[in-house]
């Protein structure tokens, strides 16, 4: 059907007036209606007069010539706020919260045309890699129901693989974007710090937050991130550094050596996603690349400098939940997420701020550096997103250890503000996806997408559509 | 144990915070007049609000106003700066921390001279302030109103170290402090409003080492105040030392009515803020001609001015200190002065008619408007002395007839008497003054 095809293919439909944009909201809503239930993608999803109204508009006013994303139906993680939809960021403390602003993302996506059709689930204020810690339902993944579809934008991967959405915004701060795209099947792209605008994305840990985009292939990908990208007068943090032509640029290819580093292939890693990864370089080797092997030493501390960073950073940013302004009681917020307010508070406090806060931000200095060494040698590097594949529900939630674990490979990579690229790289025998990460020199996301392009030209996995689709979806 | 009565030496440093005077707030674009604003809440956006997703980005002019006051204090400039959250949680605060600056002010290790010695300058730095709480009865229910017109106006805090000897001293620094700040066209320093707050940090030590507790004085909103309370607690604290007690350390308030300080907080421990670099805003870079630049275009400062005044223009400092309200008035005068020079005119004289009024003055007043007014005023003053008196002696005592004529009610020969003094004198006069002068000559 419509939401199968490519960004690129279904803009020219839109262009030609083959299709309409009402057809894709149609379409979109019909997914929904029918298999929503089975998965709990969405925590709002739009009224569908309204959407299909905004759609006939935009088919009204179609002349051809607008942006590939025009008339295109996606959605938003919840944690984009927005004046007209409620924002809830998955916790019952911002149950009807309306915002007084809209997220710059979000408005340069309506700039562009494309409809947003609702706000996805995610684990509550981005604090999980489940979408468990939820408290409007767990998410669930569409390859297999029993299991997580990874978080914490794990409503944004599972909507987009069962083809409820063209493509979605997912945010990452320690591998959100990555870890649900590599359990759904999906290709999701954690962009360098300060590439894309952060205001209006409600904040987990600030100096690791990425926004970014969530589509079915790397071609997706670029289309959207070409939308995204640029200056915000509104985030100090966001970058006046040169936005390629990612589509443009696409077939180049300016990458020569893949770095494989050992520290990702260590202790923790499932067999099963060894093997695929390691399946993926030769597949680049046999394509003309170069694979070498790369070490950062640091990666051994790097889970910890994420935690201690990101935890610290999300005790201070949550502290304007207080009830008082805007938003339910602190009373609601979940255990998983006081959690995490302790430890970044301790983190934080006299007497420790020094062994841990301070020490933290240290090591993430040398981390960067040994990142910095390693591109000296390699143009990218290629490592597994999470250790193992999708867990059953419940067994992450009832471990946080474990839990915190399955950032291992990602977070150290918003640590280093570095872009990363997770796609589709495999299945392991009882049908479950397993992704592969490219890891990038700061600001070099076209590097990251012409290697995935690559790849998506030589294989055919993140074609392949979830079981809870029937053949004609 | 009671002790005889010993001296003891105030110790005291003050923090004192200032509004700046910015068109935009510090960290949003919306407009700084929280003391004009015609409702409460209206100069608010997300980003004052602490509205989720909102982000600060800092405003460029408050950082190099504050670079400006820490030089015109002669502070150390701290190239490489950040701000910082302090956290805690009160109403006021939406975001449940400042935007503050912790470990690396703008500005540190300046000072600023009073008569009774240099009052050194800790540092400089600069934060948000927080929202107005407004404490009301709405149906016969307490309740607490919160005003967030004031959140995130800029707010520099300039901090001293324990150097100030006297409650005299402490009011000296703060009006120097003031006159800087408003001379430099950064701050209202509008003390009723809250545009400027003073706080005291003060013991008495009897050896002059620093002792091991202090008293802090909160929310004074005038220098007259600040002075009285600093006395009465260094009489408090006397007292108590002399009977071998130690002050509590604590926040104290003054309570105007009653001419005392008061316990408003008991600190037991120190507060944990968890200082932490505010990840939303880089650390800011300035290069060493960037703060050179700024240094040459400080005004010439109150302070140097009155001492250039004293050596070029003998202008006594009462009347040099409340003539300097801006450098271009400053400027506006010395060319007065100046001008005064050239026309033998006493610089001193006119600054003196103007602080008493009798010369009108303005920013946008001429210098040779100001010395014709001078010399209009001062014509007949400089006849008066002597001269103008001496010759109306000797007009009446050449005149005798006349002055039995006058004597016997025959007014009219004062018209004769006059014009006999103007022939002798053969200058412009001021009549009227001359026929008082005059007239008096004839009674006697």
């Amino acid at each position: 059907m419509l939401l199968n095809k490519s960004i690129s293919d279904i803009a020219t439909l839109i262009k030609n007036k083959t299709i309409s944009a009402v057809d894709l909201v149609n379409e979109a809503y019909e997914k929904i209606e029918r298999l929503d239930s089975q998965i709990n993608s969405f925590i709002t999803i739009r009224n569908k007069k309204e959407v299909i109204k905004e759609a006939e508009e935009a088919d009204k006013k179609n002349i051809g010539t607008k942006n590939p994303l025009y008339g295109i139906p996606y959605s938003l993680k919840d944690a984009y706020v927005t004046t007209k939809i409620r924002t809830t960021c998955a916790s019952k403390v911002l149950n009807n919260f309306l915002s007084p602003y809209d997220a710059t993302v979000y408005q340069k996506l309506k700039q562009a045309g494309a409809i947003m059709i609702g706000k996805n689930n995610l684990d509550a204020w981005g604090h999980g890699g489940s979408t468990e810690n939820t408290d409007y339902g767990g998410g669930k993944n569409p390859w297999d129901t029993s299991r997580i579809p990874g978080g914490s934008s794990g409503g944004p991967a599972a909507a987009i693989s069962s083809r409820m959405v063209s493509f979605a915004i997912g945010e990452d701060t320690g591998g959100s974007i990555r870890n649900p795209s590599n359990m759904c099947n999906t290709s999701g792209l954690k962009v360098s710090y300060g590439r894309i605008s952060r205001y209006g994305v409600i904040a987990y840990a600030s100096s690791l937050d990425s926004v970014g985009p969530m589509a079915k292939s790397v071609e997706d990908l670029a289309l959207i991130l070409e939308t995204m990208v640029g200056k915000d007068k509104f985030d100090a943090t966001s970058s006046i550094n040169k936005n390629f032509d990612y589509v443009k640029d696409l077939h180049k290819r300016t990458t020569k050596i893949i770095g494989l580093p050992k520290e990702f292939f260590g202790e923790g890693l499932d067999s099963r996603v060894r093997k695929i990864i390691l399946k993926v370089a030769k597949e680049y080797e046999t394509a003309g690349y170069k694979i070498a092997e790369v070490s950062i030493p640091l990666m051994k501390y790097g889970i910890s400098i994420y935690y201690l960073t990101s935890l610290s950073e999300t005790s201070s940013n949550m502290a304007r939940y207080d009830g008082v302004r805007f938003g339910n009681s602190r009373q609601l917020l979940s255990d998983e997420t006081k959690r995490r307010i302790m430890l970044g508070s301790y983190a934080l406090s006299a007497g420790y701020a020094d062994e841990l806060y301070k020490k933290a931000q240290k090591a993430r200095t040398k981390l960067i550096k040994e990142f910095n060494k390693a591109f000296e040698v390699c143009d990218v590097l290629l490592c597994p997103v999470t250790p193992s594949p999708p867990a059953k529900i419940g067994e992450l939630i009832n471990d946080p250890l474990k839990s915190f674990l399955e950032d291992l490979y990602t977070g150290p990579i918003n640590v280093a503000g570095l872009p990363s690229l997770a796609i589709p790289a495999g299945f392991t025998t009882n049908n479950l996806p397993v992704g592969m990460q490219l890891i990038g020199k700061r600001f070099h996301e076209e590097q990251l997408l012409q290697m995935g392009y690559v790849y998506q030209q030589l294989t055919h996995w993140h074609i392949k559509k979830p079981p809870l689709l029937n053949q004609n979806d | 144990m009671i002790n005889s009565n010993k001296n003891y030496q105030l110790i005291c440093g003050l923090e004192v915070h200032a509004e700046l005077k910015t068109q935009s707030k510090m960290f949003c674009g919306c407009k700084n007049d929280p003391f004009g604003a015609p409702k409460p809440n209206i100069y608010t956006c997300p980003v004052c609000l602490g509205m989720p997703g909102a982000l600060p980005v800092p405003n460029r002019k408050a950082i190099e106003w504050t670079i400006k006051l820490g030089l015109a204090l002669n502070c150390k400039i701290n190239l490489f700066s950040k701000f910082d959250r302090k956290h805690y949680f009160y109403p006021d605060l939406p975001k449940g921390y400042q935007i503050s600056q912790y470990d690396i002010p703008f500005c540190y290790d300046g000072y600023l001279d009073t008569s009774e010695g240099s009052v050194g300058i800790t540092r400089i730095h600069l934060e948000e302030d927080t929202g107005k709480l407004l404490h009301k009865t709405i149906d016969g229910k307490k309740i607490t109103l919160v005003d967030f017109n004031r959140g995130g106006v800029p707010l520099v805090e300039v901090v001293t170290e324990p150097d100030i000897k006297s409650a005299a001293q402490a009011t000296q620094y703060s009006r120097k402090l003031r006159n800087i700040i408003r001379y430099l066209d950064i701050g209202n320093c509008d003390m009723q409003k809250g545009g400027m707050r003073l706080e005291a940090n003060l013991s008495l030590s009897e050896t002059g080492d620093i002792p091991d507790y202090k008293v802090e004085l909160k929310n004074i909103n005038s220098f007259k105040f600040m002075e009285q309370a600093i006395e009465y607690e260094i009489g408090r604290q006397t007292a108590l030392l002399n009977h071998g007690q130690i002050p509590i350390q604590e926040t104290r308030g003054w309570n105007v009515d009653k001419q005392r300080s008061f316990s408003q907080r008991t600190k037991e421990t120190a507060e944990d803020y968890r200082y932490f670099p505010d990840p939303d805003i880089p650390p800011l870079q300035f290069t060493k001609e960037q703060v050179e630049e700024w240094k040459k275009n400080l005004p010439i400062l109150p302070e140097q001015t009155i001492n250039a005044w004293r050596t070029k223009f003998n202008i006594e400092e009462r009347y040099s200190k409340l003539l300097i309200s801006s450098p271009r008035i400053a400027t506006l005068l010395e060319s007065i002065f100046t001008t005064a020079l050239r026309n033998d005119i006493k610089p001193n004289n006119i600054a003196k008619e103007i602080v008493n009024k009798n010369i009108m003055f303005d920013h946008n007043s001429l210098p040779s408007d100001i010395i014709t007014t001078y010399q209009q005023l001062h014509q007949t003053d400089d006849i008066v002395s002597d001269v103008l008196e001496k010759t109306i002696q000797t007009v009446i005592d050449v005149n005798p007839d006349a002055v039995v004529k006058y004597r016997a009610g025959k007014t009219q020969v004062i018209g004769f008497l006059l014009g006999q003094v103007t022939q002798k004198l053969q200058q412009k006069l001021d009549m009227k003054q001359v026929k008082t002068y005059l007239l008096k000559a004839l009674e006697n």
